[in-house]
């Protein structure tokens, strides 16, 4: 039996998602041709865009389909960056962001662009007051909603009210909060002035139940964005190329889903995850939870197992049909030291000791049952081993 | 499993023979290059990623492992500072007495496998008293020199699977058979960490450039270089001598000596090695019977073995070959071999010339 915990790396396809792809890949057509069966899948695009509007609590000319939370960061912090205001050259980026963010941002400072990092606290949330100090004449700020290593939330609304009173473009990267906490692109946006507090937002569908390879990024309508890709003017000339209206109708039903059961499994995940993390305490007194123990992702639980090699971990439970992640970046199927966990004030060593569980829609008791019933083993199998045991 | 042909053939071999297989994949560097080119370098993705397709092919569980960190410490670190101290190391040989059959087997036998399988050429042979390493079926290939340093513990949980295979080319038919994509993949020569092949740049990189004296076996300069390190015992290339030699012969490196950074040269004849001997030996299984034994000696991995007499003292191993030795440096590992058997090695701390110095 497989116990697939490991939901925030990208959880199963909802079957109305993949039923909607399939009768949508049926239409032939492509949604800029002027003919009847450009405008038959023009149709379908556009009603998917209005359903993902109204989840996400924006205009459905604010919707701008990628390819993913990659692509839409990027488009994000390239596209304000290069549009950004006369004079202006500093990026706010906290230490603890994803890759896509990070990886971005060192490409612009590499371009010009001056970095003003702001620091997370030992869970791994973003200091408020440090990030509202360093916004003051910065050309852009970009923050998470929901850490997708550590699960900590951060206070969206006040990122972006902090931007709004500095009057710089915001860009949130909502890719692990979408599904499990209220999100509405028009109330955090507030009363802003063009073009300055929250003017972008990065979703992902496959996070939620839609297929991989098909994303959002929401601009507001006052947002100056450059865009990455050149080549046609679909998508407000945000984003040219042949728009994928399958994935757009697959997106706009699992993003309705999503946000239906939000509330319900929230509760539910939350019950489990709690037993999932308190039974490893038990089994593993040494243990410790990361992240923030209350305002975090409902299916989150990140746990630093003190001494243990992350990857013999992973091999073990792996071998027990238990799918977990270490949670941070990989090359070549090497699991970097995550620069989360360190960016929380933890050693190098303790930042390769550390699991993400995380529990989503098809998770159940037994998921956690079979973590429980294999991580004392594993756990002294792996802080046994080698290299742990010499350093 | 390295993305060679080698160790898929080996996996594949251990999984027929029944075993419960999982691959897993060395990351011994953490600023791999993302491709190959030709027979230089490894760790690189694509050879991750070769590794992982032979594995998906084979239907075992892949893994990489980092064991980067240790390697830096245990092989890179103790290979320039070998250098640095004048000698000649073999990172192969340290990668698997610390690394291969130490880290990679302490983790494997924690995690609860029983052995390492690699894609070696060499053979283990059971007998009563315990295992012993041999020499491999193709001498071309032979790789018993690189293992000698394992001890009958490590023995006692490997396997060579490709020992007793007669030739590479049997090894990779069989890699084309069985549809493995690295089939005809090229075979790696260099020293991984080292992708260029360039070993003295690498060196002066890792340890600077100092101007220094070449001087001859007399004393008298001959010419400058800029580093000691980067010559090694019998080098001959790269020494460009401004005063040539008064017979006129090639003269090539007879000594470093690193504290002074100073190279002595002179002519070939003043190469010959009598005796060598090291304080830090191990035996690959049973050891000797007697302290002093007839045995074959190699110290380098495409050497010729010689004949030679062992004797083994409280103060480690001394060897006599039959014919002096040329070209033997410091640092470079002796393995004793009996008939094909690898009896055990020691890491040559001191020779004594067959000719006079002040000749």
């Amino acid at each position: 039996m497989q116990h697939y915990l490991d939901h925030a790396a990208t959880t199963p396809l909802r079957p109305e998602a993949r039923e909607a792809w399939l009768d949508a890949s049926a239409i032939v057509g492509n949604a800029s041709s002027t003919h009847g069966a450009g405008q038959d899948a023009r149709r379908l695009l556009e009603e998917s865009r209005e359903r993902s509007a109204a989840v996400l609590g924006c205009d459905p000319i604010e919707v701008v389909f990628t390819s993913g939370g990659t692509e839409s960061i990027n488009l994000a912090l390239q596209g304000l960056w290069q549009a950004r205001p006369a004079g202006t050259d500093a990026i706010v980026m906290p230490d603890a962001e994803h890759h896509a963010t990070m990886d971005t941002v060192e490409a612009l400072v590499g371009a010009g662009a001056t970095l003003r990092a702001v620091p997370v606290s030992r869970t791994g949330a973003i200091d408020l007051d440090a990030f509202s100090a360093q916004l003051a004449g910065a050309a852009l700020a970009t923050a998470l909603i929901a850490n997708n290593e550590s699960g900590t939330l951060n206070e969206a609304a006040t990122l972006a009210s902090s931007a709004e009173v500095a009057q710089v473009p915001l860009h949130l990267d909502a890719v692990s909060a979408l599904g499990h906490v209220p999100l509405s692109f028009r109330d955090l946006r507030g009363d802003a002035a063009d073009a300055v507090g929250l003017v972008a937002m990065s979703i992902a569908g496959h996070k939620i139940g839609a297929p991989v390879g098909v994303g959002a990024l929401v601009v507001s309508r006052t947002a100056r964005l450059t865009a990455l890709l050149r080549g046609g003017a679909q998508q407000r000339g945000l984003r040219a190329g042949t728009q994928d209206v399958a994935g757009a109708a697959a997106f706009a039903i699992a993003l309705e889903l999503a946000e239906l059961e939000r509330e319900t499994e929230s509760i539910r995940l939350s019950e489990m995850r709690d037993r999932l993390v308190e039974g490893i305490l038990a089994r593993v007194p040494a243990a410790e939870v990361l992240g923030d123990r209350v305002r975090r992702l409902p299916g989150n639980a990140h746990i630093l197992f003190p001494g243990a090699v992350g990857e013999s971990l992973l091999f073990l439970l792996d071998m027990a049909g238990i799918a977990a992640s270490t949670g941070s970046a990989c090359q070549a199927g090497v699991a970097e030291p995550s620069h989360v966990v360190m960016a929380m004030g933890r050693s190098e060593q303790d930042a390769r000791s550390v699991l993400r569980f995380s529990l989503g829609r098809t998770s159940t008791d037994e998921d956690v049952d079979a973590v429980l019933a294999s991580i004392a083993e594993a756990y002294a199998r792996a802080s046994g081993s080698g290299s742990a045991a010499r350093s | 499993m390295s993305g060679g042909v080698d160790s898929a053939v080996a996996a594949a071999r251990a999984v027929e023979a029944g075993h419960d297989v999982v691959g897993v994949h060395l990351a011994l560097s953490r600023a791999g290059g993302t491709l190959r080119t030709g027979s230089r370098g490894c760790c690189t993705i694509e050879d991750a990623l070769d590794a992982r397709r032979a594995a998906d092919l084979l239907g075992i569980p892949f893994y990489v492992w980092d064991f980067s960190e240790r390697f830096r410490e245990d092989v890179i670190a103790d290979f320039v500072s070998e250098y640095q101290a004048g000698r000649t190391p073999n990172p192969c040989m340290r990668c698997n007495e610390k690394i291969k059959f130490a880290a990679l087997l302490e983790r494997a036998i924690e995690l609860g496998f029983d052995a390492v399988c690699t894609g070696h050429y060499a053979t283990l042979i059971p007998t009563d008293a315990g295992l012993e390493l041999h020499r491999a079926a193709d001498n071309a290939k032979d790789q018993s020199y690189v293992l000698g340093v394992l001890t009958a513990e490590q023995l006692a949980h490997t396997y060579f699977p490709l020992g007793t295979t007669p030739s590479k080319a049997v090894v990779r038919a069989e890699a084309a058979e069985r549809g493995l994509t690295v089939a005809q993949k090229p075979d790696s020569h260099d020293i991984c960490f080292i992708p260029d092949g360039d070993t003295r740049g690498w060196l002066a990189e890792k340890v600077g450039t100092a101007t220094g004296e070449i001087v001859d076996r007399t004393g008298e300069i001959v010419g400058t270089h800029e580093g000691a390190h980067a010559f090694t015992v019998g080098q001959r290339r790269g020494l460009k001598l401004g005063v040539p030699a008064a017979d006129g012969k090639p003269r090539f490196v007879l000594e470093v000596r690193p504290v002074s950074n100073t190279v002595v040269v002179g002519p070939k004849e003043a190469l010959a090695i009598r005796e060598l001997s090291g304080e830090r030996f191990s035996w690959a299984g049973a050891g000797p019977v007697d302290p002093e034994f007839d045995c074959e000696v190699q110290i380098r991995a495409h050497a010729e073995p010689e004949i030679a007499r062992a004797y083994v003292t409280s103060e480690g191993v001394r060897v006599v070959p039959e014919q002096p030795l040329n070209g033997v440096a410091p640092g470079q590992t002796a393995v004793l071999y009996v008939g094909t058997r690898v009896l055990g090695q020691f890491t040559i701390d001191r020779t004594v010339s067959a000719v006079p110095v002040d000749a």
